[in-house]
């Protein structure tokens, strides 16, 4: 059971098959052997799943069930789930529980998805390998001396060893698309206001925006179609129609135009992955498609604007974890400033702490024109590079990553080198656009992944893009050795 | 002491003006004043993760409504930005402030200073920003209590220029304002609940120097007094510093009413580096004509218009008119007493400005608490208009009145303090008391005259009115 799709799952609890119950069962089976060796959890939640479950099964019986009612997914720990702890993958968090849902999760139950569990991830989603968790890295069910990517590794991890059929994640620099890449399923990050962040703990909230992992486009579309919608509470959402995701994923990729950027297939990216990259775009052009070499010309700015960026906001944005109203409080404090500086000292790990760092002296007096300003400017013409590209092409693609997962500690103490590895994916998130990655090869028996980016709310025709190259190719359906 | 005349001082205003709306700036949470402690805090304003804001659309017509009265400019884009500092009352380790772009700029409005002349005093800009709670330091055994109700409250801060020159030209502009805000129906304009203050920019320089001298800042003042006091204080502190041989150094300081002085909470160096930054959670504000022209439409009529128009159609003085239009609420009630009393204008304007307003100040009521509707006292001046009962009797039924007693008709009737009109009854009293003081009336014929007076007191105990005997002497003969 656990190697059917969510759109298979879905008809076999329609059928009668078999029972969400049964299947969430399975589930929490599958998690309770697989998952210490991954350590893709955080919390499991399974009497709250096996209620969910049977709550469904009422709903498929009535015939009022939805394409989710029923099928089990796990959330990454960064949305609010009421009455359930809600950690970030920090020390900070480790005690709250949250006393509200995200938007996401309100949106998900509503559909009568069957939360199993919350996924380990980065702290407070600042990393590119799951290993700045306080709860411990993620290993990649692949090769479990290496890394499943970040910062929603469990939440990848957990679809590639087919723990779920789905999961959450979030992706501010390629949090989504980098660990869906080196863990070979499906990752998509929406265009910037398409999910609303209400309820989903912010890191970068200029950046950040939720999305689903699945292991083929077709049940990302039905995830999204859940999780996507204008929300009042989320002053950045966008008010506009969900697009019925389903409804064009088989639409001809006849005469699509597909535009490469030669700034993605330079130096520095792994033949590996360039063989797999290139394989790919030769089946896109069987399938009609054409391929246009096109120029951004200011992708080297994205790294280094983006770490202006993303801790500026980070600094602000975790101001709040002062040990006064929630989460962890060091103990006996002397004073104000001691109950400031110890909570915080003792409750973030080195990386929250350097990103603070960096945050708070690009905001200073002095530097903010310097370095935040002219950050925001870097960030319009990377956004004009995209906004020219899509004059005269419908899709961008590229690698995802520019190696395959790397070893665990390989580029723990070096974060530049950490931060070069989400090089391809930064620039989407400055620009605000949609993208997706998507299982394209092996290298080395392990994944590489193949990044697809759209014009702004173009998330249907990534999804059609995406599922149009998993009917004539089966990368989306390798398994992981061991958990066939 | 300073030589007066040596030094001028230069003031500028920034004064927080709540504004009255039922929910939050950022939330839905209710902004009651006065209910139990972190009650009306919801989970954005406590700043749980993952919450964000979402603008209150009714506050950007507010503070539209205060740029359009002051002939500012309404921004057509404006911007959130974050103020970064660490307090326990700052649930989010920030305040959601606008700083480079203000929603209104640019504008003035004029103050009356003593012997009737105007002047002009400039206003920077106003912005939106939200409260933050408050630090409990009692009870709480040597902890601090933290209550977020005021967390989230919207907050027009209206910035002065550096215009004006005396503690007395910052209470008027500060009453201006305060008369304006609560015109503008924006703001309850309640000191005492911290609903309107201000902190004070002051500095000193000698008499005719083109440059500024450093500046201290004197935080969150609550009253007209107040103001006048610490500006006065910080004066003569600095102009004594100064001639001592010493420097003003810029810092912020909080006035202390017990002692009427000032004292330093912080310098400059100590000041905290707010690293502002626009508010990712929030959209800029765009407003365009179409708004700007329903808010117009919106605006009631200001204390300046009012005041002309009430010396143009009342024909009231300059200074009643002023009085009159210090406040809505006030020049509301006279227009209604008019109203009620049959169109007298100027009997209402005094009865407004003299027996009621004393009797408000004596019970520390303000005048939309009063006791005594518009409507009532119009009806009482009626009756003195048509003769049912004088002036002097109108002010016993008016205190009546304000202690609850009932209504002018009422208290007349009850108390029987009609004028007698009826000559036959006046006679009939007259008879009595002229019988039942057989040896006053001897004394008076043999030409005591001043005697006629003891008649008439006499006859006022026997509840008739005096004037009746006073117009009539010669029934004493």
């Amino acid at each position: 059971m656990h190697q059917k799709t969510l759109v298979e799952l879905a008809a076999g609890l329609r059928q009668g098959e078999f029972s969400s119950v049964e299947l969430t069962r399975a589930c929490l089976e599958r998690v309770g052997r697989l998952d210490e060796q991954l350590n893709c959890f955080i919390t499991v939640t399974g009497e709250q799943a096996l209620a969910q479950a049977q709550a469904a099964d009422a709903r498929l019986q009535s015939g009022e069930a939805g394409p989710l009612t029923g099928i089990p997914f796990a959330h990454k720990d960064i949305f609010c789930t009421h009455g359930v702890k809600t950690s970030c993958g920090s020390k900070m968090l480790d005690s709250f529980i949250a006393p509200y849902d995200a938007t996401v999760t309100q949106q998900l139950n509503m559909a009568g998805a069957v939360m199993i569990g919350k996924t380990n991830m980065d702290e407070f989603a600042m990393g590119s390998s799951n290993e700045t968790s306080y709860y411990g890295p993620v290993n990649n069910p692949w090769d479990v001396q290496r890394v499943p990517g970040g910062s929603s590794g469990g939440s990848a991890a957990a679809v590639a060893a087919r723990l779920v059929p789905a999961s959450t994640g979030t992706d501010t620099g390629g949090s989504i698309r980098q660990p869906a890449a080196l863990c070979g399923v499906t990752g998509l990050k929406p265009t910037y206001g398409r999910v609303s962040r209400y309820g989903m703990i912010a890191f970068a909230s200029s950046l950040d925006q939720g999305g689903p992992f699945t292991r083929t486009a077709a049940d990302a579309a039905i995830m999204l179609g859940a999780m996507a919608g204008f929300d009042v509470r989320d002053s950045t959402s966008v008010d506009r129609p969900v697009d019925d995701y389903r409804a064009g994923l088989d639409h001809s990729l006849e005469g699509l135009k597909i535009g490469l950027p030669q700034e993605f297939l330079g130096a520095g990216l792994d033949s590996g992955v360039a063989d797999a990259v290139t394989a790919a775009l030769a089946e896109y052009e069987k399938l009609g498609a054409t391929l246009v070499d096109i120029s951004l010309p200011n992708a080297a700015l994205a790294v280094p604007t983006y770490y202006v960026v993303a801790p500026a906001e980070c600094s602000s944005n975790l101001s709040r974890m002062d040990g006064v109203r929630f989460g962890y409080r060091a103990s006996d404090p002397q004073d104000l400033e001691d109950l400031y500086t110890r909570s915080r000292g003792e409750g973030f790990g080195p990386e929250v702490k350097r990103r603070i760092m960096i945050g708070t002296y690009v905001l200073s007096a002095g530097y903010y024109d310097a370095y935040y300003l002219k950050a925001q400017q870097a960030r319009r013409l990377i956004r004009e590079d995209f906004l020219k590209a899509f004059e005269t092409v419908d899709v961008i693609m590229g690698p995802t990553t520019p190696t395959p997962a790397f070893r665990l500690g390989e580029k723990a103490d070096d974060p530049v080198t950490m931060y070069l590895s989400d090089i391809y994916t930064i620039a989407v998130n400055l620009a605000g656009l949609p993208g997706m990655s998507i299982p394209a090869g092996l290298s080395d028996g392990l994944p590489v992944g193949l990044q697809v980016i759209g014009d702004y709310f173009a998330e249907a025709r990534l999804l059609n893009v995406a599922h149009r190259f998993q009917q004539v190719t089966d990368w989306h359906e390798q398994t992981p050795p061991g958990y066939e | 002491m300073n030589k007066p005349g040596a030094w001028e001082t230069v003031i500028g205003l920034e004064i927080h003006a709540q504004l009255r709306t039922r929910s939050k700036i950022f939330s839905g949470a209710a902004t009651q004043y006065g209910a139990e402690p972190n009650t009306q805090a919801c989970a954005v304003d406590l700043g749980l993760p993952g919450v964000l804001p979402v603008l209150n659309a009714e506050v950007v017509r507010m503070a539209a409504k205060f740029g359009l009265a002051t002939r500012s400019t309404v921004a057509p884009r404006s911007v959130f930005a974050r103020k970064n500092y660490f307090y326990p009352d700052l649930p989010k380790g920030y305040q959601i402030s606008q700083f480079e772009l203000p929603i209104v700029y640019g504008g003035w409005l004029d103050i009356e200073l003593d012997g009737g002349a105007t002047k002009r005093i400039g206003i920077t800009r106003a912005h939106l920003e939200e409260d933050a709670g408050k630090s409990l330091h009692e009870n709480f055994h040597g902890m601090t209590g933290i209550d977020l109700n005021r967390a989230g409250t919207p907050l027009l801060e209206i910035v002065s220029e550096p215009d004006l020159r005396s503690a007395q030209e910052a209470v008027a502009y500060m009453k201006k304002i305060h008369a304006l805000v609560r015109y503008l129906d924006i703001c309850d304009g309640n000191m005492q609940e911290g609903s309107f203050r201000c902190d004070a920019n002051v500095s000193v320089r000698r008499q005719g120097s083109e440059e500024f001298g450093t500046r201290a800042e004197i935080k969150n003042i609550n009253s007209f007094r107040f103001v006048e006091q610490a500006i006065n204080y910080e004066v003569e502190r600095q102009v004594a510093v100064i001639e001592g041989g010493g420097e003003v150094v810029q810092e912020t300081r909080l006035f202390d009413p017990d002692k009427h002085e000032t004292r330093s909470m912080r310098t400059k160096e100590e000041a905290n580096d707010y690293r502002y930054f626009p508010d990712p959670d929030l959209l800029p504000v765009e407003i365009d004509q179409a708004f700007l022209d329903a808010v117009a439409a919106t605006l009631p009529e200001l204390p300046e218009a009012r005041r002309q128009r009430f010396i143009d159609a009342y024909g009231l003085s300059a200074d009643d008119a002023s009085v009159l239009t210090a406040s809505r609420e006030q020049a509301d009630y006279f227009e209604a007493t008019v109203d009620a009393s049959g169109g007298q204008d100027k009997l209402s304007a005094n009865w407004v400005m003299g027996e009621l307003s004393g009797a408000l100040n004596k019970a520390g009521m303000d005048i939309s608490d009063s006791p005594v509707s518009a409507a009532e006292l119009g009806v009482l001046l009626q009756r003195i208009e048509d003769g049912t009962i004088s002036g002097r009797i109108a002010k016993q039924v008016f205190q009546d009145m304000f202690n609850g007693e009932g209504s002018a008709d009422a208290i007349i009737e009850n108390k029987g303090l009609k004028q007698i009109s009826d000559s036959s009854a006046i006679e009939g009293v007259v008879k009595e008391v002229i019988e039942n003081h057989p040896k006053q009336l001897e004394q008076y014929r043999n030409g005591q005259t001043r005697l006629l007076g003891y008649f008439a007191i006499r006859n006022r105990s026997t509840s008739c009115c005096a004037s009746c005997l006073m117009h009539d002497p010669a029934s004493l003969r």
